[in-house]
């Protein structure tokens, strides 16, 4: 692997010139007063407290609802570099989709060779009550999130993919939003298109999934584990924004062989259910059977084709991090093309001579565990202390099949406003992909995530991150 | 629209006008207070306390009841589980969880309201400051009703905020009226006489109700005009008849938009015509607390039959 620049900064080049992309932005900057910005920053923190857009920790009692930090500075992609990546992530989704179809049904991949057996036996994600059915539309993946990361001017690369259910578009609307309330002039001046309408490009695609049978109008509802959930926020959002219902676990019942919700004026059925509650917890009488978030009998119903599930269960298979060291060869299997956008170099430990290696350098990688999510139990080797290193190292020869390693990249940066002026900070981006029988819709843009903690290489909102509102520019 | 939404959206309207009534009950005993003094004014500390139905929980913590006492027990004691605090923090879970039904208007109208008092209610209230503290909640329930009444669809969801804001404040009216024209019985032995008319002042002062009634009966104080203003006026908007022309207004058109006849609107329709055949002498003939009472139970089996009417529970 060749190391990249390991300051490429997405604002300035090394010499300090101003990248193309944000040309006019820092134009528009320098022309604005230091002060007036630092009063601007805090107002969009009180719009955001207003608002209610918030953000629960897990674990964290004290702080039921936490705002994520949103800083001014906009992230901008040129328009051809989006076009450029959003045949990319196309092409990695429309395989993601296909890819699951077969895990489910003859599972070529794995009698070919390509993918060993071991990765989805050993999955729990990996429903065997899908086996054999297809979804309506064929469609597995209604949502993705892709995450990517940057290292270079030409260089992508894709860090997860998120097809259980992938969180954090309302985060991309609303930092928009705030944007255009707070700077209306820099719109004027910068051609960005436009995010504000996914939401009915979200309904219209659901809708375009819904069962044979369904009418013209199909019934979508969204739904969610409650309002104490991390992304309640989220999962209301969208619910206003596509006006679809916003359903709980209580208000729906089978009757009649539908899923039904009930209404003031008695049960209704549901065409579409986007719901935001995990496989787990969806059917008691299928999965967990405590569980008080999802519908007793919905699986029947899913099965015999009276209501679409939006992600379809068991699409969290492909979030694990063993598969994801697969994905060059499942994108080629399943499209017969070369991958357009690479995977981060990946080490698997459960393959002895990668393991070796893994231990061997341990200092210099992320290590990760493959069914890990929210940058939990991970460890950076370059910011971890070497009790910390000696512990990990132990965790990882008990158990190497859970874990995989990646080098530890030079993720590229972009400026966030400080009080002592500009500073750069590593970020990250997680475009959002809607699927249907009708093609792939990709929003331009997405959610930067980005590390507030000087060097720090960890964007997750759940340990301090902040957002970034996301331009992809018209030209 | 989802039952379970409804039901928010009932509640919500319902505590947002409990702690507003709870606001004007306090404002009125802290000026009792500053006008009297002494023992009057721990009587009424103490009427306060027995209209919010209180006097049990409040009893177990203190022996006397003080101003600052009640003010903080009333407001934000956690001992107390219905204190103000707590009406608005509910109001917002209910709000958080209907927040597709209602508009982004009214949604930050209640945030923005819940964000001021938790901050004025994180410390014990004093006395200086209980005046901006009882004016924030008075300003915030009206932010509310404004977003309300300006912003929202007139669909069936509108209808049932209206619908709980009435069923609450039918009650809180006739527990005030109440809970106060029994504390002001002794003088109304001296009915035509030396009436103490700074504590009738006080009953129409609760309820905010002072401007009007001066200004319908030129000054003139009396028991009986009293009740019948906050009984049967069907102009002032916290009367119980005004409050059950509210309900019948919006029961109706939900059962309009149902297109089915509902049992609580039945139930509403026969209320009225008994108010209709109502006078304040039958009423004081056949006793204004067995009125009250008898009127407050049959508020609260009505609210049930909202309940079970629009499927509020599975």
């Amino acid at each position: 692997m060749n190391t990249p620049d390991p300051n490429f900064d997405e604002m300035r080049q090394a010499d300090g010139t101003i990248r193309p992309a944000y040309v006019d932005y820092c134009q528009w900057l320098d022309e604005q007063d230091a002060s007036q910005m630092r009063r601007k920053g805090r107002e969009a923190e009180n719009f955001f407290r207003r608002t209610g857009i918030t953000f629960n920790v897990y674990g964290d009692d004290d702080a039921e609802e936490r705002l994520i930090p949103f800083d001014m500075v906009p992230r901008i992609i040129t328009g051809s570099e989006w076009r450029k990546l959003s045949r990319g992530i196309e092409q990695r989704v429309r395989a993601l989709n296909a890819f699951m179809h077969d895990l489910y049904h003859r599972q070529e991949i794995i009698r070919s060779g390509r993918l060993p057996e071991r990765l989805f036996t050993n999955n729990d994600a990996w429903l065997p009550q899908m086996v054999g059915f297809t979804p309506p539309g064929g469609v597995y993946t209604h949502i993705v999130g892709i995450d990517l990361v940057r290292t270079g001017p030409n260089e992508f690369m894709v860090l997860e993919d998120n097809a259980r259910t992938p969180s954090g578009v309302s985060y991309m609307l609303e930092n928009r939003e705030t944007m255009m309330a707070m700077f209306p002039e820099l719109f004027a001046r910068i051609p960005v298109q436009p995010v504000s309408d996914y939401p009915r490009r979200l309904a219209k695609s659901l809708a375009a999934c819904a069962p044979d049978g369904a009418s013209d109008k199909p019934m979508v509802a969204v739904l969610t584990p409650g309002i104490y959930n991390s992304a309640y926020f989220e999962h209301a959002f969208l619910a206003d924004q596509m006006g679809a219902e916003l359903v709980e676990g209580s208000d729906l019942r089978v009757v009649d062989g539908r899923v039904q919700m009930r209404t003031t004026a008695g049960y209704q059925p549901i065409d579409v259910l986007y719901r935001r509650v995990d496989d787990d917890f969806l059917d008691p009488l299928t999965f967990n059977p405590d569980s008080m978030l999802g519908v007793p009998g919905i699986m029947d119903v899913y099965r015999s084709g009276g209501i679409t599930i939006a992600n379809a269960p068991g699409t969290g298979v492909a979030d694990d991090k063993a598969i994801y060291s697969f994905m060059p060869e499942i994108v080629e299997f399943y499209t017969g093309e070369k991958p357009l956008l690479p995977n981060v170099p990946t080490w698997r430990c459960a393959e002895p001579d990668s393991l070796a290696y893994v231990l061997d350098n341990i200092a210099e990688l992320v290590v990760k565990e493959v069914h890990g999510s929210g940058g939990y139990g991970m460890l950076i080797g370059p910011t971890s202390s070497r009790r910390e290193i000696a512990k990990f190292k132990d965790k990882l020869k008990a158990n190497p099949t859970n874990y995989i390693a990646q080098p530890t990249l030079a993720l590229s940066t972009v400026p966030i406003f400080t009080k002592s002026g500009l500073a750069p900070r590593h970020l990250d981006l997680r475009p959002f992909v809607l699927v249907s029988p009708g093609g792939i819709d990709i929003t331009p843009g997405g959610l930067t995530r980005v590390a507030l903690k000087k060097g720090s290489l960890v964007v997750n909102s759940s340990q301090g991150g902040g957002t970034k509102d996301t331009w992809v520019l018209n030209d | 629209m989802l039952g379970r939404t409804a039901s928010s959206v009932f509640w919500m309207f319902r505590y947002l006008e409990r702690a507003e009534n709870t606001a004007r009950l306090l404002e009125a005993g802290f000026r009792m207070a500053l006008t009297r003094g002494g023992d009057i004014a721990n009587d009424e500390w103490r009427s306060v306390i027995d209209t919010l139905g209180q006097q049990a929980g409040y009893e177990a913590l203190y022996d006397e009841y003080t101003g600052a006492q009640v003010c903080n027990y009333v407001l934000r004691d956690r001992e107390n589980t219905e204190n103000v605090m707590r009406m608005f923090d509910l109001a917002r879970s209910n709000a958080r969880a209907s927040r597709t039904s209602i508009t982004g208007e009214v949604w930050e109208a209640v945030n923005e309201s819940w964000m001021s008092l938790t901050h004025l209610l994180s410390r014990p209230v004093r006395e200086t400051g209980l005046g901006t503290v009882l004016a924030m909640i008075r300003r915030s329930a009206t932010l509310v009703r404004g977003a309300t009444y300006g912003s929202m669809l007139r669909s069936e969801i509108y209808h049932f905020a209206r619908t709980g804001t009435y069923i609450e404040r039918a009650d809180s009216t006739a527990r005030i009226l109440d809970v106060k024209y029994y504390l002001l019985l002794p003088s109304l032995a001296y009915v035509g006489s030396t009436l103490d008319t700074s504590q009738w002042d006080n009953v129409l002062r609760s309820l905010s109700a002072e401007r009007a009634y001066r200004w319908l009966n030129a000054g003139r104080m009396d028991a009986r005009g009293i009740a019948e203003f906050l009984i049967l006026d069907q102009r002032f908007p916290r009367s119980l008849t005004f409050c059950y022309k509210e309900l019948s207004e919006n029961l109706g058109r939900l059962a309009e938009i149902h297109g089915v006849e509902s049992q609580s609107n039945a139930m509403i329709i026969e209320a009225m015509d008994r108010f209709r055949t109502t006078t304040i002498d039958t009423i004081f003939e056949s006793g204004l607390h067995e009125f009250l009472t008898g009127f407050n139970a049959n508020n609260q089996v009505i609210a049930n039959s909202i309940a079970e009417d629009y499927r509020f529970f599975a």
